[in-house]
């Protein structure tokens, strides 16, 4: 066996979380730089992964040990073309969120602690290839970030941070019962029970029992995204959480949903993937307009690019349900881009409060005066976020349109109107926050961006443009995984992915 | 040599004894003490029933019995202490914290 | 000469390192240093551009692709560059004038604060533009045509402390959206039907042999929705007249001679595609027709100089998409070019005489400046009497030859014909009226106010252009044909399917050409003459008189028909109303659901609570219940 690269990568976090919480309590000024400093170790390992991984289809940097062999339970990790993507955006965001928390004043020892405890679960939970630890892993980046919200949100943050918990919970719930039958489906078919994803992709499950399957794991991963109508407990954990809490549940965890259905329930219940396509398409155009919708009316900017979020990750999910090539490499990769834009404009409405103690949208105006470096990164951001092309977020999205409109043809047109409410929203909000005169004296002086913020945004910026011009650096990792993905649809059900001679007429 | 019948009803006398006393007084230690007696009871009913089946099956149970009710004791009497000290009395009626 | 051949990309690139460059640096740059250099990286582009296509234009060289690197491979789109007839000139455009309005920047954004930032955004226009016309593929065209919205957001919002300017800037880009919406979803079609993004494996080899007319005219009707937006059409020209919030060369450039000439020249791109479709075509053209007549209309009762100028351009645009829209493809990107120098030479002009009038606009409050401004006055009028189309400037020959491909069609198209012709009428009047009330007459001027003549720096373009003004018709002039055989390559395949008529034929006997060109001459000189009477050599008396008797039209025209308003109350308005509906639904049915879920679970343990008394005794006397109730119901099910 291999270097045990992603033990490691889990682990790694979690002595950093040790470290932190081992430092004298009253040297403050400690606390910060060293958990930046060891987060930097896993963006390291990242790398080292990015560079070995090889575009092939199939898992790599696999390590399997048993856990509890009477129930089939191992330590079975390893990542593909999807996971990986994944895991360097956490890698990356972690880091970014702890070097714009110097605003936490209670307890940052612990914060830190809790936010690098959150890096370890993300990456064990995109890692994981055996049922229970992915549960696990699931189950387990719920605390911290409870805590997160719980302790350091603002004024409603007990009851946002018990929303999402008790939400996110029910789904998970709802999950367990769904891996437990599987587990006893592979028992009663060989006699031994198992709980491992590459065993369990064996299993040839009845339609009838696909169904009930599909919707169990679907519901919990659709609170997750989080897919109309399951998606009210966002905007309040976003509001409600600290910065670098918005940032990673953005950022992150959302896409444990979207990965979550193409990890599991496209793979393990493709008849079902197929019959309910048209559903989970449905809810996913109505995530991307209503979200946008709603979010032109917000007076609170954090909630704004909150349900902008519902409206993004309604393009995510409709490029996985397309079960086109396209249609899933854009989005696996829209889930990076969602990460990167999202993260940044988080970081952005978090650094105004800073200032300005407010992140209600009337109390602005006329900021480009004052600071026009942050009304830079801000427009820039923006345009990432709306899709202009050259940016992240028109690589995903276009990618998404034109892969769903080959299986899902309304539905990819109706998404497309989208497009355009993106613009109106943003627009519109940045218009009302940064342009005109600053009426308001205290919106007169606001301090612009200080080296240490700018320094936060440079990576963001660069990888916004690198994925924006050449995606292919991913894509390229990406795609064996994807089409494995539509080869094992294609396998198992009728469903035949459109497919161009080019120069022929289609059919 | 009669068989466990006697044994019985005298357990189940014994256990009627403590289930009500334990029902009826207010004194935490006079409560305890019927539990205990409710424990005795019950490891005659294994000693009689064993003997009766001819296996050593339920005088074991008595002696599992017998340490819970020691561990019992132990920790039961140390809290009746330590509330009695605090509330000078040892009424459970006024230990109604838990009401919902 | 293969080696710059190779690296076309420069052209591209330039622009591009000049705003990246300016960005970081421009602002340690003294005036006019920004200026400059943003000037000089485009003027080299230029030279660039003029040195590949001479091959191409006398036939030395082929067209040809040529690949960057890959983008999205699996929708066949890449950052690869065409270079052939119909991009090549396109270039030449862009940068030609290009670099005369960066040049004419310089003096004009003297002294401003984000003098640098503005050359950033005008060459990062610049880039963005060329991305546009030298794509090879849908997904970069639309890189460029997404970009080119971008800087245009970012220059007509440029004065941010203004709300008007920054609302501007949203309303275009959000109009422009609503045309993108279609693009998208022509795109998405096209790579249903071809699986490719890429023209030379789609709309430019045979698209006819792959797709049916009824898809084609889907693609094309959606194209046409993707241009109307870029190019201000009917339905989506709204937002170009509030564009003129941005600073004046930015309205030369990108809301006169560039930009707003993408969705032209994406019709012309895809003719293919519109050709296969039997009524893509005559839509295309009724709604330029309609854009050209509405938007005339509407300039003759503005005010403000920049404002007429807006609407001329709409109008214009109109007349470019008649042109496409009637198969007369050359004659419509021919029109591009004359306009782009004319109608670049009017807003110049404009922002020499706004600069010259200490910022004011509106022509009620000018007059007599022939005297003040020497040289703004005769460029200007060469630029009036070229878009009036008077013989023998520039947009005689372009108007011309668009009235004539028009005509040519015959049928339904003689309508359009007659409508473009009252239009070159309407141009004339409402040009020169402008004309007159700025010019000449007795002054009108804010007291105190001295106009002067503005720096060479502004006049040496405007006198550049009103050369080409004045003479580049004559490169497609009947008998030269220069511009059409040079386009040829380009657009000598396609036959419409709808143009049956005998009349091309007809054209080419002189007669009938040389009528129709005298009777567009006669128009303008009409019209000319009418607004002459009418502004400057009627009595006291007429003038009463007819200002009395066209206020309620003029009325009408001033406020533009009021279209914006209507688009308020029947779009914006309901849009927010439902948006808010949609805002307080999700508030209080979808999280109120969840939180009544939540609440129910609470209201049932409240329910339950008083079963916890909290006595000891409570719960002993119910555990030995339950002990009996057990008891008695193993007993009576006789054992257990």
């Amino acid at each position: 066996m291999d270097f045990p690269m992603l033990s490691l990568l889990i682990l790694v976090p979690v002595i950093a979380a040790a470290a932190v919480m081992l430092l004298p309590k009253e040297r403050t000024e400690l606390h910060l730089p060293v958990a930046l400093v060891l987060s930097l170790l896993p963006v390291g390992l990242g790398g080292v992964l990015f560079a070995r991984f090889e575009s092939v289809v199939g898992f790599q940097f696999v390590e399997q040990a048993p856990l509890i062999e009477r129930w089939g339970i191992s330590w079975h990790v390893g990542i593909d073309g999807v996971a990986l993507p994944l895991i360097l955006l956490t890698t990356i965001l972690i880091p970014i969120s702890i070097a714009a928390s110097t605003s936490i004043a209670k307890n940052a020892q612990l914060f830190l602690a809790m936010v690098l405890m959150l890096e370890a679960g993300l990456i064990g939970v995109f890692s994981a290839l055996d049922l229970i630890v992915f549960f696990v892993f699931f189950e387990a980046i719920l605390i911290p970030m409870y805590f997160i919200i719980g302790i350091w949100g603002s004024e409603n943050r007990i009851y946002a941070a018990i929303k999402f918990f008790l939400y996110t919970a029910f789904g998970s719930a709802l999950m367990l019962v769904g891996i437990i039958a599987l587990s006893v489906m592979q028992q009663n078919k060989t006699g031994v029970s198992s709980f491992d994803y590459t065993v369990l992709l064996g299993l040839e499950i009845s339609p009838a029992a696909q169904a009930w399957l599909f919707a169990v794991f679907g519901i919990a991963f659709a609170i997750k995204v989080p897919m109309f109508p399951f998606h009210t407990w966002l905007p309040d954990a976003h509001v409600q959480a600290p910065t670098a809490g918005s940032v990673l549940l953005a950022g992150v965890m959302l896409k444990l949903g979207t990965y979550g259905f193409l990890r599991f329930n496209l793979p393990l219940f493709p008849d079902a993937a197929v019959r309910f396509a048209p559903v989970v398409a449905t809810l996913a155009v109505i995530g991307i307009v209503y979200g946008a919708a709603v979010a032109i009316v917000q007076t609170d900017l954090k909630k704004l690019v909150a349900y902008s979020s519902v409206s993004h990750l309604g393009f995510i999910m409709l490029g996985i349900v397309a079960f086109t090539q396209n249609g899933l490499d854009g989005g696996v990769i829209q889930m990076v881009n969602h990460g990167l834009t999202t993260g940044a404009l988080f970081l952005l409405v978090g650094m105004l409060y800073e200032r300005r103690h407010t992140k209600l949208i009337a109390d602005f105006g006329g900021l480009q005066k004052a600071m026009p470096i942050f009304a830079g990164v801000f427009l820039f951001s923006t345009f990432a976020s709306i899709g202009l092309p050259g940016l992240n977020g028109f690589v995903g999205e276009f990618l998404v349109l034109i892969g769903s409109y080959a299986t899902l043809p309304g539905f990819a047109i109706v998404a497309t109107a989208g497009v355009v409410l993106a613009a109106v929203y943003l627009l519109w909000a940045y218009e009302r926050v940064f342009t005109g005169v600053a009426d308001k004296p205290e919106n007169q002086d606001v301090p612009d961006l200080n080296l240490r913020e700018t320094l936060i945004f440079v990576p963001i910026i660069a990888l916004i443009l690198l994925l924006g011009l050449y995606p292919k650096v991913l894509l390229n990792r990406i795609e064996p995984s994807t089409a494995g993905i539509i080869d094992r649809i294609e396998a198992t059900t009728d469903y035949v992915e459109p497919t161009f001679v080019i120069g022929e007429p289609s059919e | 040599m009669a068989g466990p019948t006697p044994y019985m009803a005298l357990a189940f006398i014994l256990f009627v004894i403590g289930a009500t006393g334990l029902l009826t007084r207010r004194n935490a230690l006079i409560m305890f003490m019927s539990v205990e007696l409710m424990l005795n009871a019950v490891n005659l009913t294994f000693v009689a029933a064993g003997r009766a089946i001819g296996n050593f099956t339920g005088q074991i149970s008595v002696f599992f019995v017998l340490v819970v009710a020691a561990a019992e004791v132990v920790v039961g009497l140390a809290i009746i202490v330590a509330v009695f000290q605090k509330r000078n009395s040892a009424s459970v009626d006024e230990l109604s914290e838990m009401k919902g | 000469m293969d080696l710059l051949l190779d690296n076309l990309w420069l052209i591209i690139a330039l622009p591009l390192a000049g705003a990246i460059a300016l960005h970081f640096a421009g602002r340690f740059l003294p005036e006019p240093l920004p200026g400059l250099a943003a000037a000089g990286a485009i003027g080299l582009a230029f030279v660039i551009a003029v040195i590949a296509f001479v091959p191409l234009a006398t036939g030395d060289a082929e067209p040809r692709t040529l690949m960057l690197w890959e983008w999205m491979p699996g929708l066949g789109a890449a950052f690869e560059i065409r270079w052939d007839q119909l991009s090549a000139l396109m270039t030449l455009i862009i940068t030609g004038v290009g670099t005369l309005i960066h040049i004419y920047s310089v003096g004009y954004m003297h002294g401003d604060p984000r003098f640098s930032r503005f050359f950033t955004y005008l060459n990062l226009f610049a880039a963005s533009m060329l991305t546009l016309v030298l794509a090879s593929n849908f997904a970069m065209m639309f890189v460029g045509w997404e970009l080119v919205g971008l800087c245009s957001y970012l220059l007509i919002s440029f004065w941010f402390t203004r709300p008007s300017a920054a609302a501007a800037g949203k309303k275009a880009f959000v109009v422009n959206r609503i045309g993108d919406f279609a693009f998208i979803v022509g795109l998405m079609l096209i790579f249903s039907q071809f699986g490719s993004l890429s023209m030379s494996e789609t709309v430019l080899n045979h698209p006819g042999e792959v797709i049916s007319p009824s898809m084609a005219t889907a693609i094309a009707i959606l194209f046409l929705i993707g241009a109307a937006g870029k190019s201000a059409q009917i339905p989506l020209y709204v937002w170009l007249p509030d564009a003129m919030e941005g600073p004046t060369p930015v309205s030369a450039l990108i809301h006169a001679a560039t930009m707003v000439t993408a969705g032209v020249y994406l019709i012309a791109r895809n003719a293919a595609i519109f050709e296969l479709s039997p009524v893509a075509l005559p839509i295309v053209a009724t709604v330029g027709a309609a854009t050209a007549l509405v938007a005339a209309l509407i300039a003759i009762g503005q005010n403000d100089i920049k404002k007429v100028l807006a609407y001329s351009t709409v109008s214009q645009l109109g007349y470019m998409f008649l042109a496409v829209g009637s198969a007369g493809y050359v004659a419509g990107v021919f029109h591009l070019m004359t306009h782009a120098f004319f109608k670049a030479l009017l807003f110049l002009g404009a922002g020499s005489v706004i600069h010259g009038m200490h910022e004011e606009q509106d022509m009620r409050k000018m007059g007599g400046l022939r005297k003040a401004m020497p040289i703004t006055h005769a460029t200007m009028l060469v630029a009036t009497l070229a878009i009036a189309g008077i013989f023998p400037f520039a947009g005689f020959f372009s108007k011309d030859e668009i009235l004539a491909a028009v005509f040519a069609n015959g049928g339904y198209y003689f309508v359009l014909w007659g409508v473009g012709l009252f239009t070159a009428f309407l141009t004339a009047f409402y040009m020169t009226r402008q004309y007159i009330m700025v010019f000449w007459g007795t002054p009108r001027w804010v007291e105190g106010l001295k106009p002067h003549e503005s720096s060479l720096w502004m006049t040496l373009p405007l006198m550049v252009l009103a050369v080409l003004s004045a003479g580049a018709g004559f490169l497609n002039a009947p008998q030269l044909l220069t511009l059409e055989h040079y386009l040829d390559p380009v657009f000598e395949a396609l036959h419409p399917a709808h143009l049956e008529s005998e009349l091309p034929r007809l054209l080419g006997m002189d007669g009938l050409a040389l009528g129709l060109a005298l009777v567009s001459l006669a128009v303008a000189l009409t019209g000319i003459g009418t607004a002459l009477y009418v502004y400057a050599r009627s009595s006291e008396r007429f003038r009463e008189w007819f200002a009395n008797a066209t206020r309620r039209p003029m009325a009408a025209s001033e406020n533009a028909f009021w279209v914006d308003k209507f688009y308020g109350k029947t779009i914006v308005l309901p849009g927010k109303k439902l948006a808010q509906g949609m805002a307080s639904f999700d508030a209080s049915f979808v999280d109120g659901t969840v939180n009544n879920v939540a609440g129910a679970v609470k209201r049932i343990g409240m329910a339950l609570k008083p079963l916890q008394t909290g006595y000891v005794r409570s719960y002993g006397a119910g555990f030995v219940a339950g002990v009996i109730g057990l008891v008695i119901f193993f007993l009576t099910r006789g054992g257990v």
